[in-house]
């Protein structure tokens, strides 16, 4: 679901936002496409700018440089009341003297909406998240899990062009936070209404999300799918920020065909990753990422002359029920993690702590980042 | 042995902690006992004697002579007095109304203030509070006083608005009801403006951001979210303003005029002009009646409150 397919003019268009607070620099020359429909991510920790880039677009954060254009008209002019956006908000914000009810009509209310439609509307959204039978209970006579759908239905009830999501499922426990994003997901198909969520749970931005924008100090660090922002990061900051990694720092070798060697202490015969189109001269400090799941342990060495290929001792396993963590230390001190899936019952017991080990991995496993 | 000692130490440290204890629990109860309910009795008993020349300048309520039987004095006349000279209930009616008048300017004007205390940048929110407390650190008579000062035909209030033109004749302002107004609004502010504040300073902004997002305006969302959700405040300032009020007497014997008919200037009068002691309490124990109404609603309203935050 890329933004701006054939050409036409972007759902959302944030050209050059920049935000300033005093001498602080929130949100640094931002520039994205959302696409209609597009459920679409802003991940990053906390100070980041995620958050006030998203209260730009709700209107309580005037940009200080840049225009944000929703269906090509310029956001800027209208107050947070007169623009056609919802924001569900982290605290929730429900109204604490009204009912579900009163909560979930408050927007319709205020749009002059017919009192027979009101009622109409509010139950069938207090239906879409499962929240019929409380519609009459105060937000302090609720659980955590039913204010979330509160706030999620009160975002919902006016059909907004643009939903913004501010760290919805933060408040949850861990087990109705994974529920909810699921349920998230499905809400999101069914209104079809386009979704920002902003989150500093990578897991959560991944599981929901068609694309992620990857935020770094203001900035965009990278922007794309989810799998292509775990297997191919452009940056350190986004293969570290998202998933485990073992970075190897080196220098490049040769380009060999469409990969590139690159020479490192720790392998004997040297590390391989496929090139990229900016990819680096010989020579050149680079840096390979390599996700823990893809090497590969072994008791016994591969064949010798095999790129990618180290050894090491065994110092921690972690034992995680469906995967182990295994923490191997290499001959230069280095440590590398390695996940194995347990598919057998009890496997994976060949290996010991303190146990010699092979570690090897295929070239397209590798990812050469840039120092 | 050894552990029979330890036991005697344990049970001697329990009998301590639950006699601290008892004295904490007890120690409101007879605050209540000894500046409350015996001197309340002690007026209930003078409200049903009667006057006499003497010192005190009432009847016993029981008397035991040597050898006759236990009488007991008890007449209702004071009582019947109140009902049937229209002065004491026109005085009990007007200073009802003054109260509630002056308990609604006080939040016409103590609602703007604790706002913008509440809304004031964090760092002179301290300094504000004090700033509203100041005025404690006079004596409140010298406060009333320096009105008369303001409010006189020749005083600053007119001096200033005959110098500026707005004026040609002075106001008449001291000596009326309309002083009174302003006297107990000065002086029962900070009374509506502190739990006013204390309220509003707690409320959680995103509320306003979003009522805003769903297509209120700001004034919308004042009338909507800010002032249901003050109004435990509101309610608080109200009855602190309005019970000390209805039994005002300095302001409106200082500020008022001849005609400002108030309780606690009649009280006055009984007790120190007519020397009538009965009739001055039970003034008073009717008095009491007229505000217990008010607190009990105000104690209910604060239980209510309590229950719904829990």
């Amino acid at each position: 679901m890329r933004a701006n397919p054939g050409g036409e003019a972007a759902f959302l268009r944030i050209e050059g936002v920049s935000k300033r607070f005093g001498s602080v620099t929130a949100v640094d020359d931002v520039s994205l496409d959302i696409a209609r429909g597009e459920f679409f991510a802003l991940l990053g920790p906390s100070g980041c700018g995620k958050t006030t880039l998203l209260r730009m677009l709700a209107g309580f954060e005037t940009p200080s440089a840049g225009a944000l254009l929703l269906e090509g008209v310029d956001l800027a002019a209208l107050p947070p009341y007169r623009r056609p956006v919802n924001m569900m908000f982290q605290s929730y914000a429900l109204f604490p003297h009204m009912s579900v009810t009163g909560n979930v009509a408050f927007g319709l209310r205020q749009d002059r909406v017919p009192r027979a439609e009101i009622t109409a509307r509010v139950e069938e959204v207090l239906a879409l998240v499962e929240l019929s039978g409380l519609a009459r209970r105060k937000p302090h006579q609720l659980s955590g899990g039913q204010r979330q759908r509160v706030a999620l239905a009160r975002s919902l009830v006016k059909r907004p062009k643009l939903l913004l999501l501010d760290e919805p499922l933060a408040a949850l426990d861990k087990k109705l936070r994974e529920q909810t994003q699921f349920e998230l997901m499905a809400i999101q198909q069914r209104v079809g209404i386009t979704f920002v969520i902003v989150t500093h749970d990578q897991d959560e931005a991944m599981t929901v999300a068609d694309r992620i924008a990857v935020m770094d100090r203001g900035r965009i660090a990278q922007v794309d799918t989810p799998s292509a922002i775990y297997e191919a990061p452009r940056s350190r900051y986004v293969a570290e920020f998202i998933g485990d990694v073992n970075i190897f720092e080196g220098r490049a070798r040769a380009v060999n065909g469409g990969d590139v060697m690159v020479e490192q202490a720790d392998a004997p015969a040297g590390l391989a990753a496929p090139a990229r189109a900016d990819g680096p001269a010989a020579g050149d400090a680079v840096m390979l990422a390599v996700r823990p799941e893809k090497i590969e342990i072994a008791p016994g060495p591969p064949p010798p002359g095999t790129a990618n290929a180290m050894a090491g001792e065994v110092t921690e396993i972690g034992y995680l029920g469906s995967v182990s963590t295994y923490r191997v230390r290499l001959d230069s001190g280095k440590t590398v993690v390695s996940t194995q899936t347990n598919r057998l019952r009890h496997g994976g017991g060949a290996i010991d702590r303190g146990a010699r080990v092979h570690l090897s991995w295929p070239v397209e496993a590798s990812i050469l980042l840039r120092s | 042995m050894n552990e029979r000692v330890e036991r005697e130490r344990r049970e001697r440290t329990r009998a301590w902690g639950l006699l601290g204890r008892g004295s904490v629990i007890a120690s409101p109860y007879l605050w209540l006992l000894f500046f409350f309910l015996v001197p309340f009795a002690i007026v209930l008993k003078i409200s049903v004697a009667e006057v006499q020349l003497a010192i005190p300048p009432y009847t016993p309520l029981f008397a035991w002579p040597e050898g006759g039987s236990f009488e007991l004095f008890a007449v209702g006349d004071n009582y019947r007095l109140l009902i049937e000279d229209s002065l004491y209930i026109r005085a009990y009616a007007n200073s009802l109304k003054i109260a509630a008048i002056s308990t609604a300017l006080a939040l016409l004007v103590g609602f703007p203030i604790a706002y913008a205390m509440a809304r004031a940048p964090r760092a002179w929110q301290a300094t504000l509070v004090m700033l509203v407390i100041l005025p404690f650190w006079t004596s409140f008579l010298i406060r009333v006083y320096a009105w008369i000062g303001i409010l006189k035909n020749e005083g600053m209030l007119n001096g200033v608005l005959r110098w500026i033109g707005v004026i040609d004749e002075p106001l008449i302002i001291l000596n009326t009801d309309i002083a009174v107004y302003i006297g107990i609004v000065y002086s029962y502010l900070p009374f509506m403006v502190l739990p006013l504040y204390a309220n509003l300073v707690r409320m959680d902004r995103s509320l306003l951001e979003a009522a805003a997002d769903l297509g209120c305006r700001p004034a919308g969302a004042f009338w909507k979210i800010t002032v249901p959700l003050a109004r435990p405040g509101i309610v608080a300032g109200s009855f602190l303003v309005f019970i000390p009020a209805v039994g005002e007497f300095v302001i409106p014997d200082l500020l008022g005029g001849s005609g400002t008919l108030m309780i606690g200037r009649i009280l006055w009068t009984e007790f120190f002009s007519n020397r009538d002691w009965p009739v001055a309490s039970a003034v008073a124990v009717i008095l009491l009646l007229v505000l217990i109404v008010p607190i009990v609603l105000f104690q209910r309203h604060q239980q209510r409150q309590r229950e719904a935050e829990a």
